[in-house]
């Protein structure tokens, strides 16, 4: 079975700006797969060259094993794109946008398939509304179903949440994640990293055109960023044995580092075997933001 | 050519049917308008050709000069809209050729050119019969010279970043060339350095050309028109294409 996007050596080069140094990733089928990175890694001129909008100035990328360039049919038909920018075309209704997007992949008569589309993404009553009298969620909505007429089994989502509200959001990625669930590969850029914490079972982190991390959510979470113990005692100062812990303060709260979650049991034990009488306890989990910042900043200095 | 192909020609054509008052209309009374004073003024005092009144020696020239117009417009325009909306990405995700893209394109832009010259003859029966001696020599020079401003539509639509540069273009290339065609007078009226000016603009060519079909009578013979126009119509769709092939301001 091959990937649905492989990429081996992708550089590009624009006149001012070299955008990918060199990208090697396999995602596979199936996957719900993230690309965090800050303004400028590369993401888009990632998912541009995926998409035959830009060219890869070395390097090579396949789609369901499809070379974008020398078969470059086959690996249209196979990816959706949802592009960051709010385009539309200000000349036809929602309806005659799909048909005509159905149209460019040779699909006839797909007005069942449109009319699914239309009603899970709550379009239903705007199917003949001209897409430039709609919302900025709405026109966001007709360009994930217009990504979708042709059902491909790779679609693309390039931060498709950005200005767009809660309930909308979460409306989106309960559809996208059916779509995932039926074997459909969702691959994902955003700025929300609680979205990518949420959705994604891995991701690639980009920085300067390069990938600086490449994980399961799982393990990035694990391994990024420390876990922390706050602790409010009723003390007047910390005991002798944490004091070797000590990362800082927050408010009456002391700050632990817990690299071992086991520890803290024995911490719990001799607090009680001092007598001292806990007042407030938190523990604090890395999230994705944590270890995004963390990665970013590491080999900056 | 895939049913994409098909799709893509079909929403370039609705694209200028949905506004025809602005696409059709328009030119049509513009034509209209040139057709109502020149012939008012000129009809008693010009005749070119024998047997031929001004107002039916003018009609071929407006027509034609409509059709080339449009024909640019009509691609040009879809093109720089599509682009500075954004919305071009729409028709390059999809599986299509380039030369598909090409084709789609020019043939829209002719079919809104034919669509204007045909309506500028209609209203043109109004004021004045015109004979059609050679239906063939017509078409030919209509369908050659339309193809070929459809072409420079396609390129100064893909080369325009902006609503300017195109305006540009149909400023200072497109009305002077096609002014100084002899849409209005026959060129053997200029002075002689005029005159030779003129034989250097291929649209006098594609004008003369298309007059012939109409009253057999011409500045030049119409094979010589051809001749020359041919050429420009494969130069400028090779350029096209070429252009579209290597994927210039459009898959960067």
């Amino acid at each position: 079975m091959s990937p649905a996007v492989r990429l081996r050596g992708l550089e590009k080069r624009f006149p001012r700006v070299h955008a990918l140094r060199g990208i090697d990733l396999d995602i596979e089928q199936g996957e719900f797969f993230a690309l965090l990175g800050p303004n400028g890694a590369g993401k888009t001129t990632l998912i541009s060259i995926l998409a035959g909008l830009t060219r890869a100035s070395a390097g090579s990328a396949a789609i369901m094993g499809f070379d974008v360039t020398a078969q470059y049919r086959d690996a249209r038909r196979a990816l959706g794109v949802v592009p960051q920018e709010l385009v539309y075309d200000p000349f036809f209704t929602v309806r005659e946008t799909l048909r005509l997007q159905s149209g460019y992949f040779g699909l006839r008569r797909n007005d069942d398939w449109i009319d699914e589309l239309l009603a899970n993404l709550g379009l239903t009553d705007k199917a003949d509304t001209y897409t430039r009298l709609l919302s900025g969620g709405m026109k966001r909505r007709v360009l994930v179903a217009q990504a979708l007429v042709h059902k491909p089994p790779v679609i693309v989502l390039d931060e498709p949440t950005a200005g767009v509200d809660v309930e909308l959001r979460q409306s989106l990625w309960s559809f996208i994640r059916r779509f995932n669930s039926q074997g459909h590969t969702i691959v994902l850029t955003t700025h929300y990293l609680e979205e990518a914490e949420m959705l994604c079972e891995r991701v690639a982190m980009l920085r300067d055109g390069r990938i600086v991390a490449l994980d399961s959510t799982a393990n990035l979470l694990r391994a990024g960023a420390e876990r922390r113990l706050l602790l409010d005692l009723d003390a007047p100062e910390l005991p002798e044995f944490l004091r070797n812990r000590l990362k800082g303060r927050e408010g009456d709260h002391y700050v632990l580092d817990l690299p071992d979650f086991a520890d803290l049991e024995g911490i719990l034990a001799q607090l009680r075997v001092l007598g001292i009488p806990i007042r407030d306890l938190a523990l604090r989990q890395a999230d994705l933001e944590e270890v995004f910042l963390k990665v970013m900043h590491e080999g900056r200095s | 050519m895939s049913s994409g192909f098909r799709t893509l020609l079909y929403k370039e054509i609705l694209r200028f049917w949905k506004v025809l008052v602005q696409t059709v209309g328009a030119p049509v009374l513009t034509a209209l308008l040139y057709l109502l004073i020149f012939s008012h003024v000129l009809e008693d005092h010009v005749q070119v050709y024998p047997g031929v009144s001004y107002t039916a020696f003018l009609m071929p020239g407006l027509i034609m000069m409509s059709l080339l117009q449009n024909a640019f417009a009509n691609s040009s325009s879809s093109l720089i809209q599509s682009k500075i909306t954004g919305n071009i990405v729409f028709v390059l995700l999809p599986p299509l050729s380039y030369l598909e893209f090409f084709l789609a394109y020019l043939l829209a832009a002719l079919i809104r050119g034919f669509i204007v010259g045909l309506g500028v003859l209609l209203v043109g029966l109004i004021f004045s019969d015109i004979e059609m001696r050679y239906p063939l020599w017509i078409l030919a020079f209509a369908l050659a010279s339309g193809a070929v401003f459809a072409c420079v539509g396609i390129i100064a639509g893909i080369w325009a970043n902006q609503f300017d540069h195109l305006a540009g273009v149909q400023n200072f290339v497109i009305m002077p060339l096609t002014f100084l065609s002899g849409v209005f007078y026959s060129i053997h009226s200029l002075p002689p350095f005029w005159q030779g000016i003129s034989h250097f603009n291929p649209v006098f060519y594609m004008i003369d050309g298309f007059r012939y079909g109409f009253f057999g009578q011409g500045d030049v013979d119409p094979w010589l028109g051809l001749a020359v126009v041919s050429p420009f119509v494969l130069l400028l769709a090779g350029i096209t294409l070429m252009m579209l092939k290597s994927g210039y301001k459009l898959r960067h």
